[in-house]
């Protein structure tokens, strides 16, 4: 995907495609979306490797209810564990909630879509059916009732919200299919005796691909802020594990004498939220031939 | 005339038929899902005395709850019931679901008609200041505030609001009961406020977006020319032209977020303690109230089906164009 740049054969006019993924990153919305990205991945990668400065879910009541300080940057909680902590290990679950769902509903709702715009006829007629069943719930909806009937974890989390999200890569898929099934270098490639199969994956699929990217950006955020709305109703990731939106829940409570409880988890949600959005509107700027003029 | 009607009532036709086979897979999947719960009715509602029930006392009470039966006959016995207007009873509150949505819905549809009318008057004024200059300091500007509104999601605005206001100024109508707006007008708007405009919020992003790229459009068009060059005023212009034709997809979006209106009910409902449809879903979820959850779950899809349908004829009624496609 990443234009090959040699920069020694034509040093004064850069190709358009580079020139095209700089005008979309090297803005002010990108570069914000870069660096807040930045910021929450290294929190979520200090959470993974274990080099957070407390343990999240060590409780100290001694020191419950302390303001930010040098020792505990966000602050502790009512149970006397860092905010801070809480926070970046909270960010890593919503990161890993949301990749493992958005993987899973791309790869489901990719396939679906590509088969149906590209066998049409009952596969079509099959798929339309199931996404519009599945598009008939409201989604929080849906990923909650799904997410209350399984057992509780982060991966039966993922699964709900996967589920949500098929309709909409199946569609997403679905329609540039459509028109890429009879453009004329798949019906050359048919032409010359290649497969159905072959032809889809080698000519339709990657051609398809800046879409599917800038689509997957986007159902990143989407997600994060379906498992925090999940876990705030108290059908999300279960406890003791750390999740912004059952952090946001506790707070609601304290807010009078702990307000740091419901300032960090929210602005480290808004931050993800917002990083995304920025990175894949920019990615759709440069990816989506759709975007044009907007 | 005659041959456009024909194409219109086909495509109702056509639409309102794919609406009623997707109702079915909604209750089909609905059905199918709650019946995956780990535990059944009985345990649920008799919790640990479950275990000293008698065989017979479990199969009588499996008889009585019409779980006994194989699954298919469960699900027709169930939808039988639907659309005969039985919806079943909630054993804890021993009131029959129908009654029950009955009394939530309209506290429902009460907020989620506010939220549009907050939605519509942030979304389309902004939309209107965003398409004026292009490109300029308050295109910009609404555009952050558009990624901001898409980005904080509800439940954080709504308990951020709740709490600071109650803190602050100790102003927290919903802390006392709820009051319908047939029984106390004045105490049921201001319960209404908070919710409604956090759900506002939540929708004005998509309906600034839809109104910017449509006026933007609608410039573009021969027709906005002509009436330049013939001297209309640019008031006039804007208005009676431009922003007319501009919010046919304006309202078709609005339409559209009714789904997601439903879903940010669920949560402002329960934040605000408003005893709409979604707290209902929500309640019979951590009841394991299969016969609430199954039938509102149903309904609140049948809702967002019907509107979605309405949403779409309704565009092809207002916009000549679309019907010739």
């Amino acid at each position: 995907m990443s234009a090959t740049e040699t920069g020694l054969e034509a040093p004064a006019e850069p190709t358009g495609r580079t020139r095209a993924w700089r005008s979309a990153f090297l803005t002010p919305a990108g570069v914000t979306g870069v660096a807040l990205m930045t910021v929450v991945l290294v929190l979520a990668a200090l959470s993974a490797l274990g080099l957070l400065p407390h343990d999240p879910a060590a409780q100290d009541v001694g020191r419950s209810l302390l303001g930010p300080s040098g020792d505990a940057w966000f602050g502790t909680d009512q149970f006397g564990r860092d905010v801070f902590s809480r926070v970046a290990s909270g960010l890593a679950n919503s990161l890993r909630v949301a990749a493992v769902s958005v993987a899973v509903s791309a790869a489901v709702g990719i396939t679906l879509g590509v088969l149906a715009g590209y066998l049409q006829g009952v596969v079509d007629r099959l798929v339309g059916v199931v996404t519009n069943v599945l598009f008939a719930f409201p989604s929080l909806l849906l990923a909650l009732a799904l997410a209350a009937t399984l057992s509780r974890s982060w991966v039966t989390v993922s699964v709900a919200i996967a589920v949500v999200y098929v309709p909409i890569f199946a569609r997403v898929a679905r329609g540039p299919v459509l028109s890429l099934r009879t453009a004329d270098y798949v019906l050359a490639a048919q032409a010359v005796g290649r497969s159905r199969l072959s032809t889809l994956v080698e000519h339709v699929v990657p051609n398809m691909a800046g879409i599917l990217v800038v689509q997957t950006t986007l159902s990143l955020s989407w997600a994060i802020l379906t498992e925090a709305s999940l876990s705030f109703l108290g059908f999300g990731t279960p406890p003791p594990a750390a999740s912004l939106g059952g952090m946001v829940y506790d707070a609601q409570a304290l807010t009078s004498v702990a307000p740091w409880l419901l300032v960090f988890p929210g602005v480290g949600l808004v931050v993800a939220v917002i990083g995304l959005n920025l990175i894949g509107d920019a990615l759709r700027s440069v990816l989506d031939p759709r975007a044009g003029g907007r | 005339m005659g041959r456009l009607r024909a194409v219109l009532g086909h495509t109702a036709v056509r639409r309102l038929g794919e609406a009623l086979v997707t109702l079915v897979g909604v209750s089909l999947l609905t059905f199918v899902v709650l019946r995956v719960v780990p535990g059944d009715q009985i345990t649920a509602s008799y919790g640990i005395a479950a275990g000293e029930l008698s065989p017979e006392q479990i199969a009588s009470l499996r008889e009585y709850y019409g779980i006994d039966q194989p699954w298919p006959v469960q699900y027709l016995g169930w939808l039988g019931g639907v659309v005969t207007g039985n919806l079943g009873v909630s054993t804890t509150s021993g009131l029959s679901v129908a009654a029950l949505t009955a009394q939530a819905l309209p506290n429902t549809v009460e907020l989620a008609v506010l939220a549009i009318l907050v939605g519509l008057a942030l979304g389309v004024p902004g939309g209107m200041l965003a398409a004026s200059r292009p490109g300029a300091a308050r295109d910009g500007g609404t555009q952050v505030a558009s990624l901001l509104s898409l980005s904080v999601p509800s439940f954080l605005l709504a308990t951020a609001v709740a709490t600071f206001l109650a803190n602050q100024l100790g102003w927290y109508p919903n802390g006392e009961g709820y009051r319908t707006l047939a029984e106390d007008p004045w105490l049921n708007l201001q319960q209404m406020v908070l919710p409604a405009a956090v759900l506002g919020i939540s929708i004005a992003s998509p309906v600034l977006q839809t109104t910017r790229t449509a006026i933007l459009g609608v410039r573009a068009e021969d027709f906005v020319r002509t009436a330049q060059a013939k001297g209309v005023p640019p008031g006039r212009l804007q208005v009676r032209h431009v922003l007319r034709n501009a919010l046919i997809p304006v309202v078709t979006m609005t339409g559209l977020q009714f789904g997601f209106l439903l879903s940010g009910a669920l949560v402002a409902e329960q934040i605000f303690a408003i005893p709409g449809i979604g707290r209902q879903t929500l309640l019979g979820l951590q009841q394991k109230e299969y016969a609430v959850v199954q039938s509102t779950v149903l309904v609140i899809a049948a809702m967002f089906v019907l509107v979605n349908l309405l949403t779409d004829v309704l565009y092809r009624v207002v916009d000549p164009r679309v019907r010739l496609r």
